[in-house]
C-alpha cells in the first residue's frame, strides 16, 4: 500500500537497526528514551520494535495517551451529563471503556442512556441537526492533535447558529506535561521522541526549552516503524555527538511553524484553564483547554450543573509512576492481576495506546526475558 | 458443481433486481408487517404460506405440522453421526455488498456444521419481524434465503414467525439451526491440535467486516469490498477427500482469525505461530483498517475457513484448497509450536515478534 508500505521494510528496518546498534556500543551506557505519544508506544509494540533493537536501550512510555490521563472525575461528570433523558453524549470509541469512579459509559449507554460513538466530531453536529429535540453534547477529549477539528465543530455550530449542542471539553495540552515531568526528580530520561500529530499543529518551536534549559535532545518522529527507528538513530547522534537539539523527523507532515490555521482555531474557540487535574500525574498548570466565554452557550460545563468533584485514583493502581517512567508495567502491583484489559483499575491498561494495555497485550511473552534481567538490575 | 454455482449466482442476482408487484394473486397483499401477522389468525398463515413455504418449497415443510419429521433410516445411511448447531442472525444493516441477512443466515450455520466435517441437510427457520417492516423487504430477505438453501442443497424445513411492537426489535432476526450428518472415521475437534501441524487459510481476511463497516455509512468512505459470505461445506468435503485426517477446522466469524487461533491455542494447549507477510489482506481493508486504527485479523469474516492439519498433509490439503473456488486464494498462514502454550504469536515483517491476543469488547477505533 502506496504511504505505508515504505515505511515498514524490513531490509531498512535491519540496517537502522544495525546503526542504532552501532551508536549504542559507542556510547557503552544504558540509555532511556521516552516516547511521549500513546501512539508511538502503540507502533512501538505493534511492530515488536523493541525486539530489534539492543538490550541497553529502554523505552519510556510517556504521559501522551489522552484517554490514559482522563481523572475519573472528569468521566463521572460525562456519565452524569448523559443520564439527562434529553441529552445524546457523542464521544469518540476509546472513551467507551474508560472507568469513572462507579461505572463507565458503555455501562451508562447499557443501563439506557443515549451514548453515540463517533469518529468525528462533525458526527456529532450532524446528530445535533437531526435531532432538534434533543440536546446533544460532545465529550471532547485529546491533545492538540484533536483539538483543532473541536474548535471547528463549535464555529461552525456558531455559524449555523445550532441551539442544541455543546461540548464538554478536556482537551489537554502536551507541553505543560513534558515540562512536569522534567521537573519531577525521579525522572531518569537521556532523549524524547517527540509526538508527531500534536506537532503537525503546534510545530516544533514550543520544544526548544527541552533542549536548552534541560538539556535533553528531541526528535519529532512519525508513526511508522522506519519513523521510530530513524528517529531513535538520530537522537542517539546528536547524545554520541554531543548535540543537544530539537530535530525533525516527520518533516514530510510536520511544519516548524505547525498549522496556523489550526492554531487559530483552537485560540479563537479555547483558553487555557489554570489547572486541569491528570489521572496519575495530578494536577498540571496550564495544561488544559476550556471553552472561551463568547461561545458559552456551547460549554456543556456552564450548560449543565455537574458534580465536578475530583475523585482519587485507586490506592493500588500505580498509574501516575508508569506515566512518569519510574516503574515499568509489569512493576506495578496490580498488573496482569487486578488490573487487566477487561477489568481496568488504571487507565493506562484501557486504551490500546496505554502503556500497560500495550504491554498486557502484545508484550507478555516477548518481554519475559529482557522484564527479568531488568528487574534484577542487569538493563 | 462449479456450473451450478455460477448458475445460481446469475439467476440470485437477476432475481434480487425483479421488482414483486402486489396485485398478483397468491400473493400477500398487505404493503407492512403489522401485528396481525404474529396472532396466530388468517393474516399470520397468509404470510406463512405466501412468503415462507412457497419459498422453501420442499415436502416436508408443506405439510405445515408443529414440527418436521425426518427419516431415521435415511440418515444412518449417510453418517453415523448427527452435527446440530444454531446461530442468530442481527446484522445491521440488512443489505450490504455482497450478501444479506438471509444468505448470511443459511451460510452461517451451514458453516458452523461443515467445520465438523458434516454434511449439513436440514435447516429451521425462526424469524423475529418488527412491526412496520416492509413486506418487499421480507420477501427479498426469504428469497434470498431461498436461493442460498438451493446453491448449498440443504433445506429448511421447520420455522417459526413472532412480530414484535415497533421498537422492541431492529427490522429483522432470524434464527437458523442445522442439522448434518458425519461421516465414519471423520473426527475434528480443536483437542486434536497436534505440535507442529500447518494452519492454512482459505483466502483474504477481514473483508465481511469492512463491508459492514462501509455499509453502515458511518465513515463517509466509498470502496468495492464485498462481504466473503459463502457456505464452506463443498470446500471442506473437497478437502475431506484428499485428507480425512484433518485435525482442526473453523470458520473465522466474529472476533476474526485471531480469535479462533486463540480459542485453538487454548483449548489444545498449544502455541501458534502465525507469519504477518503470508496472511492475505485486501489492500482496500488494510487501508480501512490503517484508517480507523482497527486489525483486519479482528474483524469477521463469513466465508473463511481455518484449517489445522499435520505437516506432512499440509501441501495436499492446500492444493485440494487452491483447486476450489471457495479456496483459490489458499496458503499456509502459520504452525502450531509446543511453547506458550495457550498463546498465538505473530512474527512481525521485521522478524520481531508478539503476542496476538483475545479481543477485549468490540474493537474501537482509535482517536488519534
Amino acid at each position: 500500500m502506496k504511504y505505508v508500505d515504505e515505511f515498514r521494510e524490513p531490509e531498512k528496518a535491519a540496517a537502522l537497526s544495525q546503526h542504532i546498534t552501532k551508536l549504542c556500543h559507542e556510547l557503552k551506557k544504558p540509555l532511556k528514551i521516552m516516547e511521549v505519544c500513546g501512539g508511538h508506544t502503540h507502533a512501538i509494540f505493534k511492530y515488536g520494535i523493541q525486539d530489534i533493537l539492543p538490550r541497553s536501550l529502554e523505552f519510556i512510555h510517556g504521559p501522551g495517551c489522552p484517554v490514559c490521563v482522563m481523572p475519573k472525575g472528569r468521566l463521572d461528570d460525562a456519565i452524569a451529563i448523559s443520564q439527562n433523558h434529553q441529552v445524546i453524549l457523542a464521544t469518540f470509541g476509546d472513551t467507551m471503556r474508560v472507568p469513572g469512579s462507579r461505572t463507565n459509559l458503555l455501562q451508562a449507554k447499557a443501563t439506557g442512556a443515549d451514548i453515540r460513538m463517533v469518529y468525528s466530531p462533525l458526527d456529532s453536529l450532524q446528530i445535533a441537526r437531526e435531532n432538534p429535540d434533543k440536546e446533544i453534547v460532545f465529550f471532547a477529549l485529546g491533545f492538540e492533535t484533536t483539538a483543532p477539528s473541536t474548535a471547528f465543530t463549535i464555529l461552525q455550530a456558531a455559524a449555523e447558529n445550532i441551539t442544541n449542542f455543546s461540548m464538554f471539553s478536556n482537551h489537554v495540552l502536551v507541553i505543560p506535561a513534558i515540562q512536569q515531568l522534567l521537573e519531577s526528580p525521579d525522572l531518569q530520561v537521556d532523549g524524547f521522541i517527540g509526538p508527531g500529530h500534536v506537532s503537525m499543529v503546534i510545530g516544533t518551536d514550543p520544544y526548544h526549552f527541552i533542549a536548552q534549559t534541560y538539556h535533553k535532545p528531541v526528535v519529532i518522529s512519525g508513526f511508522e516503524p522506519l519513523d521510530i527507528l530513524q528517529s531513535i538513530w538520530m537522537l542517539l547522534l546528536q547524545l554520541t555527538q554531543n548535540r543537544c537539539q530539537v530535530e525533525n523527523q516527520y518533516h514530510r507532515l510536520v511544519h516548524p511553524e505547525g498549522n496556523t490555521i489550526a492554531l487559530q482555531a483552537i485560540n479563537q474557540v479555547f483558553a487555557v484553564r489554570k489547572n486541569f487535574n491528570w489521572r496519575g500525574l495530578g494536577d498540571i498548570p496550564n495544561s488544559g483547554l476550556k471553552i472561551r466565554p463568547e461561545y458559552a452557550q456551547f460549554d456543556a460545563e456552564i450548560k449543565f450543573t455537574l458534580p465536578n468533584l475530583q475523585v482519587a485514583d485507586h490506592k493500588a493502581c500505580q498509574c501516575g509512576e508508569i506515566l512518569k517512567g519510574v516503574l515499568k508495567p509489569w512493576q506495578c502491583k496490580v498488573f496482569a492481576t487486578a488490573c487487566t484489559p477487561e477489568t481496568p483499575l488504571g487507565t493506562c491498561m484501557v486504551s490500546s495506546e496505554g502503556a500497560c494495555a500495550a504491554y498486557y497485550k502484545y508484550g507478555r511473552f516477548a518481554q519475559t526475558n529482557h522484564r527479568q534481567k531488568l528487574d534484577h538490575g542487569h538493563g | 458443481m462449479l456450473q451450478e454455482d455460477h448458475f445460481f449466482n446469475k439467476y440470485y442476482t437477476t432475481y434480487l433486481t425483479m421488482s414483486f408487484p402486489s396485485h398478483q394473486p397468491n400473493q400477500l397483499k398487505d404493503t407492512h408487517i403489522t401485528l396481525a401477522h404474529g396472532s396466530g389468525g388468517k393474516a399470520m398463515g397468509d404470510l406463512i404460506k405466501h412468503i415462507f413455504v412457497n419459498s422453501f418449497d420442499n415436502p416436508i415443510l408443506s405439510l405445515l405440522e408443529d414440527q418436521a419429521t425426518l427419516n431415521l433410516a435415511n440418515l444412518t445411511q449417510q453418517g453415523d453421526r448427527l452435527a446440530f448447531t444454531t446461530d442468530s442472525y442481527v446484522v445491521d444493516p440488512l443489505f450490504f455488498p455482497g450478501s444479506d441477512i438471509g444468505e448470511l443466515a443459511i451460510n452461517g450455520t451451514i458453516n458452523d456444521l461443515a467445520v465438523s466435517g458434516a454434511k449439513p441437510l436440514y435447516l429451521s427457520c425462526g424469524v423475529i419481524l418488527e412491526e412496520g417492516l416492509p413486506v418487499d423487504t421480507l420477501r427479498r430477505v426469504v428469497t434470498s434465503m431461498k436461493l442460498a438453501a438451493q446453491k448449498a442443497k440443504v433445506q429448511i424445513i421447520t420455522g417459526d414467525t413472532k412480530v414484535v411492537h415497533r421498537g422492541a426489535a431492529d427490522k429483522l432476526f432470524i434464527n437458523t439451526t442445522g442439522i448434518g450428518v458425519i461421516s465414519p472415521g471423520i473426527n475434528i475437534s480443536a483437542h486434536n491440535i497436534q505440535v507442529g501441524d500447518a494452519v492454512i487459510i482459505n483466502g483474504e481476511l477481514g473483508n465481511h467486516g469492512a463491508a459492514i463497516l462501509i455499509a453502515r455509512g458511518e465513515l463517509a468512505l466509498e470502496t468495492n469490498i464485498e462481504s466473503d459470505c459463502q457456505p464452506l461445506h463443498y470446500l471442506v468435503e473437497h478437502i475431506l477427500n484428499v485428507c480425512p485426517q484433518v485435525h482442526a477446522m473453523r470458520d473465522a466469524t466474529r472476533g476474526g482469525l485471531a480469535t479462533v487461533l486463540n480459542e485453538f491455542a487454548l483449548t489444545s494447549h498449544v502455541g501458534i505461530r502465525l507469519y504477518e507477510e503470508f496472511i492475505p489482506v485486501r489492500q482496500e481493508v488494510q487501508g480501512i483498517c490503517e484508517i480507523l486504527g482497527l486489525d483486519p485479523l479482528y474483524l469477521a469474516n463469513e466465508g473463511k475457513l481455518v484449517v489445522v492439519v499435520a505437516s506432512d498433509h499440509a501441501e495436499n490439503v492446500l492444493s485440494a484448497m487452491k483447486s476450489h473456488p471457495g479456496g483459490k486464494n489458499a496458503c499456509v498462514i502459520g504452525e502450531v509450536i509446543a511453547s506458550p502454550p495457550g498463546l498465538v504469536l505473530l512474527k512481525t515483517a521485521f522478524g520481531t515478534e508478539r503476542i496476538l491476543d483475545m479481543l477485549v469488547g468490540e474493537q474501537l477505533p482509535r482517536i488519534c
